[in-house]
């Protein structure tokens, strides 16, 4: 186990990059703390895939360096660097059993019989595959396949990291919930240093202690699932994570004064200073609608019934509103008003979040 | 997944069926007619019943023809089959070396049967051949005309030349169906190189490699051009394979009867063989499956 | 204009792939089959297709029998998981592709083309290729495509489903509004319930080859009339725990037990399954008549403003959801509450016996 340092890391897939659109990975300083679970999270494209394999060694960064613990491994292999992977796909051995697949890279580095036995025959428990041990990885549906691939990545005690390459797309819905919570028991049990790469922030949030949201080759946030929630740093960030993702709109401010939709509304800092394109960013969940001459009017044009809550469509002039609604509230007719938590208000300039001064 | 059901599609196959039957049932049967009469010229025929298949099962001749089919087949395939899983593993996966050896390695595959016996022919002659002189100018006794080592080795030689490109194209296709991301969790593994090779390489080219060793064996067990041009069979009987014995024996001695009950034999091994291979194969897909 | 499906049923080499199956689906209807993998939605696609014939039973398109039809001749469209453009001709060529098929007249093609592609938001993308745009562009010229023809079923299996999380909650989003539009039958396959309920219309639930419920998405979501149904379309998956009355009192497994009132009033004595989802635990006794569970917690899971709880009680996995972010300590102790009107009885068949009553209410 190790704490992960990059030191001015970047990538660039061309020969001599000149502006910042010729790297897939803009400079990166960052440590990541041994022993905890990070999730690396971004749409596709983002740079997310070219870090993870510059951590894992398939890639060497063109600038700067990376150190596992204070050993400069930038240009070591894949097999000197001790990382165990999943893969996107199921990797397994076809030809072995479920527990020669588990006993693989132990035995490959010479460990005795007996703690490899003692070791494989944990690691069955951890994953529940104890009675499809002696069977052929050939034969197995995909989740089990890839239960063997996270069982072997867990198997050795002494890796630096294990990463994850978006290792749950192939699974269906409700196995998802069983290898993730798995995935977490391992690591409170085990803390090993995990990095999980993903375009599912629901995966992302649920599994990580932090997360590292990524967009066009830059690290935009690196925070706690909490922290992403209730503050985005970049509108990007409020966008991308909550589903419907943060309403972020437009708005003239001085003060503490905000002009929203023609109406007027208090914030609870004040904010000086402000010169850039000013929005509001106010998520879903913290909305409510209510009755006439209560709030700002809208247009509801389209009401889902999503499981435990409802999601309200609206509009105001030609912008598009989202309003989170909890199950057992019941919308009526006259209902096309909204308000929100001004406590739970953010605001941005040029898309990046500013704080105000309490009032 | 099932089809449509369509029993109309029977017609869509009828003219191949017509086609196949003039083309192969028909001669086919031709051959049988023979194989169970005899004659004494002027297109009189009487039946004899399974005296031809006795007398083919029994003759000292045909069962040396086999052994030195056999052994000829095993020799070439136990070579051919490794060498070629080795040279594909020794390919470049991608980029312009790829291409050029491929087209390299297809190169022999290209030229026509007999064409390869007259190379070899020429290539392995000691007063005019290049190899052949060279061979023999470096003191070693080589004459594929007169001694039969020489004959073996250079046919040997000559057919592993000839089709080991087969089996490095199907398992350079093979190989390249394999993902990279096992090649990096065997990294991972720290597997060694000939882990690598038994764990992920050979079990995804098992099935292109029964295909190989499939059409390897039907082939091989079938040569007659190359040797025929190049040794004629001899020195001797020395590399008179089954197909030059069968041609021997109908259009040099004319003896039609045993020789239509032997080519029929001979059909039959084929078919056996071959349907074992293809057996073993499909179960094996089963399996993965 | 209908599909009917009468008495569909499907068996390959022997092995059931689709039961017995009754099924109609109107005009302008958007119809989710909602399944895990393998539970036989391709399958009844393919049939509803005309790409496979049904080992027995009846097709009906607009009251005609067109079993065992070919696919060319009726006017079906297909959208698959992968993105399938013809990568050679710009996005333009692509969804004019099966008009011209049609030998509609220039005039007539290009009109509808560009009226597609402003439904689908494509107009500045008409003269790129397919590899040249992204993911979800790429899916929408795909879609694109299977509307242009006007085709009278559309089929969509999963086509979403190669998508980053984004762009499928965007498409989620636009899809039912497009679609509206058409007038077309649409079947939707797809293996998440979430899914399902942003697609709104009607829902399928399938279970190992047989359907269990049909009808109005929202409804068969908050009335489950079976404990399968409830099972399939819900995520996190519906909780159940064995309960048994006897004798005025509600029996658990490991013996502890209630006075048998309010919901279990009627119930008669015998054994039951009660079936629960995971936003209705709650952390603190919403009214005294509430369950009240000591349960073993063994993994939290934080979204940023709500928390997901993975509880044992005996022998039962449980997955709960409450609002807001709780950080405690694995394999503690937790008490949970469950309010009565939120639990679903079924029979021990699985068959609902008795509505939770928040539903009716609803």
């Amino acid at each position: 186990m190790a704490r992960i340092t990059l030191s001015k890391l970047a990538h660039s897939y061309v020969k001599d990059p000149k502006s910042d659109k010729d790297y897939a990975l803009r400079e990166l300083n960052h440590e990541w703390e041994d022993g905890a679970a990070y999730a690396l999270l971004g749409p596709s494209g983002c740079g997310k895939s070219t870090l993870l394999n510059i951590i894992s060694g398939i890639v060497t960064p063109s600038h700067g360096r990376i150190l596992f613990d204070d050993i400069d491994v930038t240009f070591e292999d894949t097999t000197d660097r001790n990382i165990a992977q999943v893969f996107q796909f199921p990797v397994v051995y076809d030809t072995m059993t479920v527990q020669q697949n588990l006993e693989f890279p132990l035995k490959n580095r010479g460990k005795d019989a007996k703690y490899i036995a003692q070791r494989v025959a944990s690691i069955a428990r951890s994953i529940q595959v104890e009675d499809i041990l002696h069977k052929k990885a050939r034969g197995l549906s995909a989740d089990q396949k890839q239960k063997i691939s996270l069982g072997r990545g867990m198997v050795r005690e002494d890796v630096n990291a294990i990463l994850f390459d978006e290792p749950l797309t192939v699974i269906d819905p409700h196995m998802k919930w069983e290898l993730r919570t798995q995935l977490k028991a391992l690591h409170k049990e085990l803390k090993h240093t995990m990095i999980f790469v993903t375009h599912d922030q629901t995966e992302a949030l649920t599994f990580a202690d932090k997360v590292v949201v990524m967009n066009v080759g830059e690290v935009v946030q690196i925070g706690t699932p909490q922290e992403l929630f209730e503050k985005p740093a970049h509108t990007f960030v409020g966008y991308f994570i909550g589903s419907p993702g943060m309403n972020i709109l437009d708005v003239e401010i001085s003060g503490n004064q905000a002009k929203l939709f023609d109406a007027n509304v208090e914030l609870t800092q004040n904010y000086s200073g402000l010169k850039g394109k000013l929005e509001l960013g106010i998520r879903p969940e913290f909305m409510t609608l209510c009755e006439e001459g209560q709030g700002i009017k809208i247009e509801i044009t389209r009401i889902e019934d999503v499981a435990h809550h409802k999601i309200v469509r609206a509009r105001y002039d030609n912008k598009d509103i989202n309003i989170i609604v909890q199950e057992d509230v019941v919308i009526t007719k006259t209902m096309n008003n909204m308000t929100f938590d001004m406590s739970k208000v953010n605001i941005y300039e040029n898309s990046w979040l500013v704080e105000g001064e309490k009032i | 997944m099932k089809k449509t059901v369509n029993q109309k599609a029977w017609f869509l196959v009828l003219p191949v069926l017509l086609l196949v039957g003039f083309s192969a049932v028909i001669p086919l049967m031709t051959v049988v007619n023979y194989s169970i009469q005899d004659t004494f010229g002027n297109n009189q025929f009487f039946p004899v019943g399974l005296e031809w298949f006795e007398e083919i099962l029994h003759s000292e001749r045909i069962h040396d023809a086999l052994g030195r089919q056999v052994l000829f087949t095993s020799i070439i395939m136990a070579i051919e089959i490794p060498l070629g899983i080795y040279i594909a593993l020794q390919m470049p996966k991608s980029g312009i070396w790829a291409s050029v050896c491929l087209v390299l390695i297809s190169l022999p595959l290209l030229i026509p049967w007999n064409v390869v016996g007259t190379i070899w022919q020429i290539f392995a002659r000691t007063d005019i051949g290049l190899l052949g002189h060279t061979v023999a100018a470096m003191g070693i006794d080589y004459n594929y005309s007169q001694d039969i080592l020489s004959a073996w080795i250079t046919i040997i030689v000559m057919d592993v030349w000839h089709w080991t490109s087969l089996v490095v194209l199907l398992c350079y296709a093979g190989l390249q169906s394999i993902p990279s991301a096992y090649y990096q969790a065997a990294k991972i593994d720290q597997a060694s190189r000939w882990n690598v090779f038994r764990y992920i390489e050979l079990p995804k080219m098992m099935g292109v490699l029964l295909i190989a060793a499939l059409l390897r064996f039907m082939d091989s067990f079938m040569i007659y051009t190359e040797p025929m041009v190049l040794t004629g069979g001899g020195p001797g009987n020395a590399t008179t394979f089954l197909s030059i014995d069968l041609v021997k024996m109908a259009i040099g001695q004319f003896d039609l009867g045993p020789a239509a009950a032997f080519s029929l034999m001979y059909f039959l091994v084929i078919l056996l063989v071959s349907w074992v291979f293809f057996t073993v194969m499909s179960n094996i897909d089963k399996e993965e499956g | 204009m209908s599909l009917e499906l009468q008495n569909i049923s499907m068996s390959v080499d022997g092995n059931m792939h689709i039961y017995n199956t009754n099924l109609t689906l109107k005009k302008g209807t958007m119809n989710v089959l909602l399944g895990r993998t393998s539970s036989g939605k391709t399958t009844l696609m393919r049939i509803m297709a005309g790409l496979d014939v049904p080992t027995s039973g009846k097709i009906l398109w607009e009251g005609k029998d067109v079993t065992g039809m070919k696919v060319q001749d009726r006017k079906i469209a297909m959208v698959y998981q992968q993105f399938i453009n013809y990568p050679a001709m710009t996005v333009y060529e692509n969804i004019a592709a099966p008009l011209r098929l049609m030998k509609k007249s220039e005039d007539f093609i290009d009109k509808a083309v560009r009226k597609t592609a402003g439904l689908m938001r494509m107009t500045d993308m008409l003269h790129k290729k397919p590899l040249e745009l992204s993911g979800g562009q790429q899916q929408r010229c795909a879609l694109a495509r299977s509307l242009v023809k006007g085709s009278g079923l559309v089929l969509l299996d999963e086509p979403l489903a190669n998508l980053d999380y984004k762009l499928r909650e965007e498409l989620r989003a636009e899809i039912p509004k497009l679609f509206e539009e058409s007038g077309a039958i649409f079947v939707y396959a797809t293996t998440e319930p979430e899914e399902a309920l942003l697609l709104g219309g009607n829902v399928a639930t399938l279970w190992e080859g047989k359907i269990t419920q049909f009808g109005k998405t929202a409804d068969v979501y908050h009335n489950p009339n079976n404990a399968t149904t409830a099972k399939v379309f819900s995520n996190p998956a519906m909780n159940f725990l064995n309960i048994e009355k006897k004798d005025g009192f509600i029996y658990f497994h490991n013996s502890n037990k209630i006075p048998a009132t309010d919901i279990f009033l009627k119930l008669e004595d015998g054994e039951y399954l009660a079936g629960f989802r995971p936003n209705h635990l709650e952390l603190k006794a919403r009214s005294d008549s509430a369950f009240h569970f000591d349960t073993n917690l063994s993994v939290t899971e934080i979204t940023g403003s709500e928390t997901f709880l993975h509880l044992s009680y005996d022998n039962e996995n449980w997955i709960g959801l409450v609002h807001g972010v709780h950080d405690l300590e694995y394999g503690s102790n937790l008490s949970v509450y469950l309010d009565l009107r939120h639990i679903f009885i079924f029979k021990k068949d699985g068959d609902l016996l008795q509505t939770a009553s928040y539903v009716t209410n609803r």
